[in-house]
């Protein structure tokens, strides 16, 4: 649940509630800008996600970082079914893929 | 001392480990605190501890929100599930931690419609799609997760989708230091402060730590050369006899926080005047609920809650594992009756608690070095 996502903003969503896609390595989801209210995100800016809400914006290098870290912490397979699971696209219509090895992530 | 060697400049980690020896003075036991659970996991991970000599202690912190909750709450979220064409909606975190009647994969097996989600925002989503059904979403996390949970209620009104509600274990960290600086068996020095919670919160709310307490703070990333860097400033802090606030990780948490995020919260939540802690016990105005203007989404106030109350099995010492007062391995459960296989207490099931990252990285390490000089 505490895992920090870091994505790039590809696109930006029209609407009441503020909405973008993110590429997360190679994979496209949607987030939450919500929380960035103040200080919106542009196509090409890289965020920091939480729980499908995008929380901050960091550098490029700070978010390739980030994701090594995840990688380090052994935590990448989760970060990509948890992005893969933003949105309800099918694949979160079910109650996940819980692995009962105790990795598992939110 | 393994892994450090894959992340980038190591010869800024020998620095800051040889400048952590210089600061630590001999004849002094240093006890700091990682709050966050994402910290325990990192500094298991990276074995840090291996870095740092030994008169400088970590001692493991109750930020893992899936660890403080009670199991009582757990099953009270899966008892007003077990209504009718209605969806249990939590983070997949939440699955595998036992309550006193099984886990929510356990009641899944038994028929109640329990559903993964990876964000709030897609809970309110099911509701959406499922209009004949109720969706209640078991909303649990500290400041970082509170803020979606609240932007997700205010769509949910603004939009006037009433099928969908909230049963609500959002808690604060702040009282929960305050209940551990408070607590007679705890002498602590300094802390290492959460990351993602600062994002939202900003640095100011530690300030009293600092000056009421005379403890240094610093908030902390979380790469092994964030969390040394933090340390050398807690040490030079200590060393000077100075007790502030600092930020190590700027590049990410604003001092003052994240406005957006704390005007979601305050417009959605207000504090409970008091809510039980694992190991804390009851702490007052630790733990949010949902304001009168949200009480149509209010998944307490739609059902009727057992408010059931469990102890946690007798011989499992989570809660002074969550105090910092016992190590996970000085448990008298661990690696035996508790696993991460077979958990017992939720500090064994989720990756920020300390019982699972000491178990997957220091235990089995051990056990490795046992089998192989056996062989
Ligand atoms: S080993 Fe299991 S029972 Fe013991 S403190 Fe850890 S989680 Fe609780």
């Amino acid at each position: 649940m505490c895992l920090a996502i870091p994505g790039k903003i590809v696109e930006l969503i029209a609407g009441p509630n503020l909405v973008g896609v993110v590429e997360v390595t190679g994979v496209r989801r949607k987030v939450q800008l919500g929380l960035l209210e103040d200080d919106m995100p542009k196509i090409g800016d890289w965020v920091l996600i939480h729980v499908g809400f995008a929380m901050s914006k960091i550098s490029e290098r700070d978010a390739a970082e980030q994701m090594r870290l995840l990688t380090a912490l052994g935590e990448v397979e989760q970060v990509m079914e948890e992005v893969r699971g933003y949105g309800l696209e099918d694949s979160t219509d079910r109650a996940g893929p819980v692995s009962l090895n105790g990795k598992h992530h939110a | 001392m393994q892994y450090v060697d894959e992340f980038r400049d190591p010869e800024l980690i020998t620095k800051a480990s040889e400048e952590i020896r210089r600061l630590a003075d001999p004849k002094r036991h240093y006890r700091i605190m990682e709050v966050c659970g994402g910290h325990t996991h990192a500094i298991y991970r990276f074995g840090l501890k291996d870095i740092l000599p030994s008169n400088i202690e970590l001692i493991h912190g109750p930020g893992c929100p899936v660890c403080v909750l009670p199991m009582g709450r757990i099953d009270d979220g899966l008892a007003i599930a077990k209504a009718p064409n209605t969806i249990f909606a939590a983070f997949g975190d939440m699955m595998r931690v036992p309550g006193a009647h099984g886990s929510p994969l356990e009641h899944k097996a038994r028929g109640t419609d329990v559903r993964i989600v990876y964000s709030p925002a897609d809970a309110l989503e099911l509701a959406r799609k499922y209009p004949e059904k109720e969706i209640i979403f078991f909303a649990i996390g500290f400041e970082t997760t509170a803020p979606s949970t609240a932007l997700t209620l205010m769509s949910a009104k603004a939009e006037g989708i009433h099928n969908f509600s909230v049963f609500c274990n959002h808690v604060t960290i702040v009282p929960a230091i305050r209940a551990i600086l408070d607590s007679p068996d705890m002498r602590l020095d300094g802390f290492i402060g959460p990351g993602h919670v600062s994002t939202v919160i900003g640095c100011r709310p530690y300030e009293w730590i600092a000056r009421n307490e005379g403890k240094p703070v610093v908030t902390s990333g979380f790469e092994p050369l964030d969390l040394l860097q933090s340390i050398v400033m807690l040490l030079r802090q200590m060393q000077v006899g100075e007790a502030k606030v600092e930020n190590q990780y700027k590049r990410v948490v604003p001092w003052e926080g994240n406005r957006a995020a704390l005007k979601a919260m305050a417009e959605v939540f207000e504090l409970r005047p008091y809510f039980e802690w694992r190991g804390l016990g009851f702490i007052s105005q630790s733990a949010l609920r949902l304001r009168e203007k949200y009480a149509a989404w209010d998944a307490e106030l739609r059902y009727s809650v057992p408010e059931t109350r469990v102890t946690d099995p007798k011989a499992a010492q989570c809660g002074e594992v969550l105090k910092g007062v016992l190590k996970p391995a000085q448990c008298k459960l661990f690696g035996k009756e508790c696993t991460p296989e077979h958990p017992i207490g939720a500090l064994m099931v989720s990756s920020e608690g300390s019982c699972a990252a000491y178990y997957n990285y220091e235990y089995r390490k051990s056990l490795v070095t046992r089998i192989s000089s056996v062989a």
